[in-house]
């Protein structure tokens, strides 16, 4: 027989951490970008602060389609190269203001992940997976064919942005603090807005299809067009990410739609924790520090990163924000 | 007489070159629990494919109150009014089982809202526990569904059909994999339930069968070769001769 204050004690510890896990459920998004505001002070370079914000909202962008609908892309680069090429061009050779030109790469990239959405979540599972990919190399190819637009395979240049015009303030865009504070707004928008999408009913929707597609479409829920939307709102977030990289680095590499890309894209998601929402983020932080890190030490730095990822596949299937989240708040 | 809430004509049902289902025509009232019984492979689940949406028929006609069906997505048919159970539990696991209920009402209220927060519609929370309290699982509405027992999971799926308030309830062995306590429980479930709508009901264990029903359809090769009151079942000699007389411990 047990005592019954032994068999008390558990619960009453596991209630603790369940609490503190609703907390932070509850305001993630201010906490988030309070995480976001202290971000660039913790970090030992400004423009790793950047890529941070960019790749992090590309993950947690991603993330909607992959965590929360539980359908696993290889093609996303597609609308973050997509978004990034059409800033980069708007502001280039039609010399659009910079916000026009934001606007434009997100809608841009809408369109192509409705598109690429219509075509893929016919399939599933691994077909799937690999039409993303194929169509999404498809976009890398047109890309590569198309210089005098994309440049081709030097990448798209020459849309510098130096000064930006904001509420009658002229802000010096090269500064690094405040180029940082500028694409920080666009991340916590995207942050907010993917909180608020999964607080929705359609977010409710998405995970019943991610736990059981067969309960949901007998519940009444049409799954192919629900995984078409969560598709094209993924895709759009993703596309602001590489709007922000074009500004950030008024360059477009062509590698920025290559499959490798898709592939980084996945590896942070599940770095940080797929089955969190600010769990991608921190996987892009700490994929883009390891890599900062251990390119000073050996150009082989993706090996080491790359046996981390694996470890952390095997060990830690919630990733690190998702294991942190769960366990070691106890 | 009141007229057929669900009328089935001259179905067929082939795959490649088998048979599944042949020349059903048959027809549902409202209000009364029909089962339909049958050896292994007699075409039971296909039948409830058909009638729900599942599968599309290869020939023939389904009608619900008066309208065609063809034509109507599998995930329309909880809209209409004609939903089910699975013979494999089909819950959504990772999920509370407050939140297996709520999401299977939401279906019906709001599909593509992205913008208003879930905790707004509160009518579904009240009607999500309506439904786990008619199913006696309001005790465990915060558990993670997929640490239920298997006789709670079974009753919890029924409660996610139910939450729609179908006029039809298409129950697939509700009692699966369930000890004899388990079973006492969903028998009891399910005459509640039958008090309030139409159900048809697929089984094996033919005590609950002849208990519940107020009539019976016997599937043999996918061919319909008996329908009747439990009484007329029990006594049809050609049913005897398929069905029950390989079981005669059972009848």
């Amino acid at each position: 027989m047990t005592s019954p204050a032994l068999t008390v004690s558990p619960s009453a510890s596991a209630r603790k951490p369940a609490r503190f896990k609703s907390l932070v459920t509850k305001y993630r998004v201010p906490l988030s970008i309070l995480a976001l505001c202290l971000l660039p002070w913790l970090l030992p370079s400004k423009a790793l602060a950047v890529n941070v914000l960019i790749y992090g909202t590309v993950a947690v962008g991603y993330n909607l389609l992959f965590g929360y609908t539980g359908l696993l892309s290889f093609g996303h680069a597609a609308f973050v190269g997509t978004g990034a090429y059409i800033t980069g061009i708007a502001i280039g050779q039609f010399g659009v203001p910079w916000y026009l030109a934001v606007l434009m790469g997100v809608i841009g990239g809408a369109l192509l992940a409705f598109v690429m959405g219509a075509l893929s979540t016919r399939t599933r599972g691994i077909y799937f997976s690999m039409v993303t990919l194929a169509l999404a190399q498809l976009v890398y190819y047109v890309a590569l064919q198309t210089p005098s637009w994309t440049g081709g395979e030097n990448g798209l240049r020459g849309f510098t942005v130096n000064k930006i015009n904001l509420f009658g303030f002229e802000i010096n865009f090269l500064d690094p603090v405040n180029k940082y504070y500028v694409l920080m707004v666009f991340a916590a928008l995207a942050l907010w807005l993917v909180s608020r999408i999964l607080n929705s009913p359609f977010g409710a929707a998405i995970e019943a299809i991610r736990e059981n597609e067969r309960r949901a479409r007998t519940c009444g829920y049409n799954v192919e067009r629900t995984k078409l939307l969560s598709f094209t709102l993924s895709g759009t977030i993703c596309a602001l990410g590489g709007t922000m990289s074009a500004l950030h680095l008024a360059f477009v590499p062509l590698d920025s739609l290559h499959y490798l890309s898709s592939g980084m894209i996945v590896m942070m998601t599940l770095l940080g924790g797929a089955s969190s929402f600010f769990g991608p983020f921190i996987g892009a932080l700490v994929f883009l520090v390891m890599e900062d890190v251990f390119s000073l030490w050996t150009s082989h730095w993706q090996i080491i990163v790359g046996s981390i990822f694996v470890l952390f596949v095997l060990f830690l299937p919630k990733g690190i924000w998702g294991t942190f989240l769960t366990r070691v708040m106890r | 007489m009141n007229a057929p809430l669900l009328a089935v004509n001259d179905i067929g049902v082939r795959f490649g070159g088998f048979v599944a289902l042949q020349g059903v025509t048959t027809e549902f009232r409202p209000g009364r629990v029909t089962s339909i019984i049958g050896p292994n492979g007699a075409g039971k689940s296909t039948f409830f494919n058909v009638l729900s949406g599942v599968l599309t028929p290869s020939s023939g006609s389904i009608r619900f109150k008066g309208d065609d069906l063809k034509g109507t997505k599998q995930h329309e048919f909880v809209h209409r009014g004609i939903a089910r159970s699975y013979q494999i539990t089909n819950i959504f696991p990772d999920l509370s089982v407050h939140e297996n209920v709520r999401v299977a009402a939401q279906a019906s209220r709001s599909r593509y809202n992205i913008w208003t927060n879930r905790n707004k519609f509160t009518e579904l929370d009240a009607k999500a526990d309506a439904a786990l309290e008619a199913v006696g699982l309001v005790t465990k509405r915060d558990e993670t569904a997929k640490f239920l027992a298997h006789g709670q999971q079974r009753a919890l799926e029924i409660a996610i059909a139910l939450i729609s308030n179908p006029e039809v309830l298409l129950l697939d062995e509700p009692t699966a994999g369930m000890g004899p306590e388990e079973t006492k429980e969903m028998v009891a479930l399910l005459e509640k339930l039958a008090a309030e709508r139409t159900i048809l009901l697929v089984e094996h264990k033919m005590k609950m069968i002849l208990g519940l029903s107020d009539r019976i359809l016997v599937l043999h090769h996918g061919r319909l070769i008996a329908d009747g009151t439990p009484h007329d079942i029990q006594t049809d000699p050609e049913v005897r001769r398929v069905y029950l007389g390989q079981n005669d411990g059972y009848a």
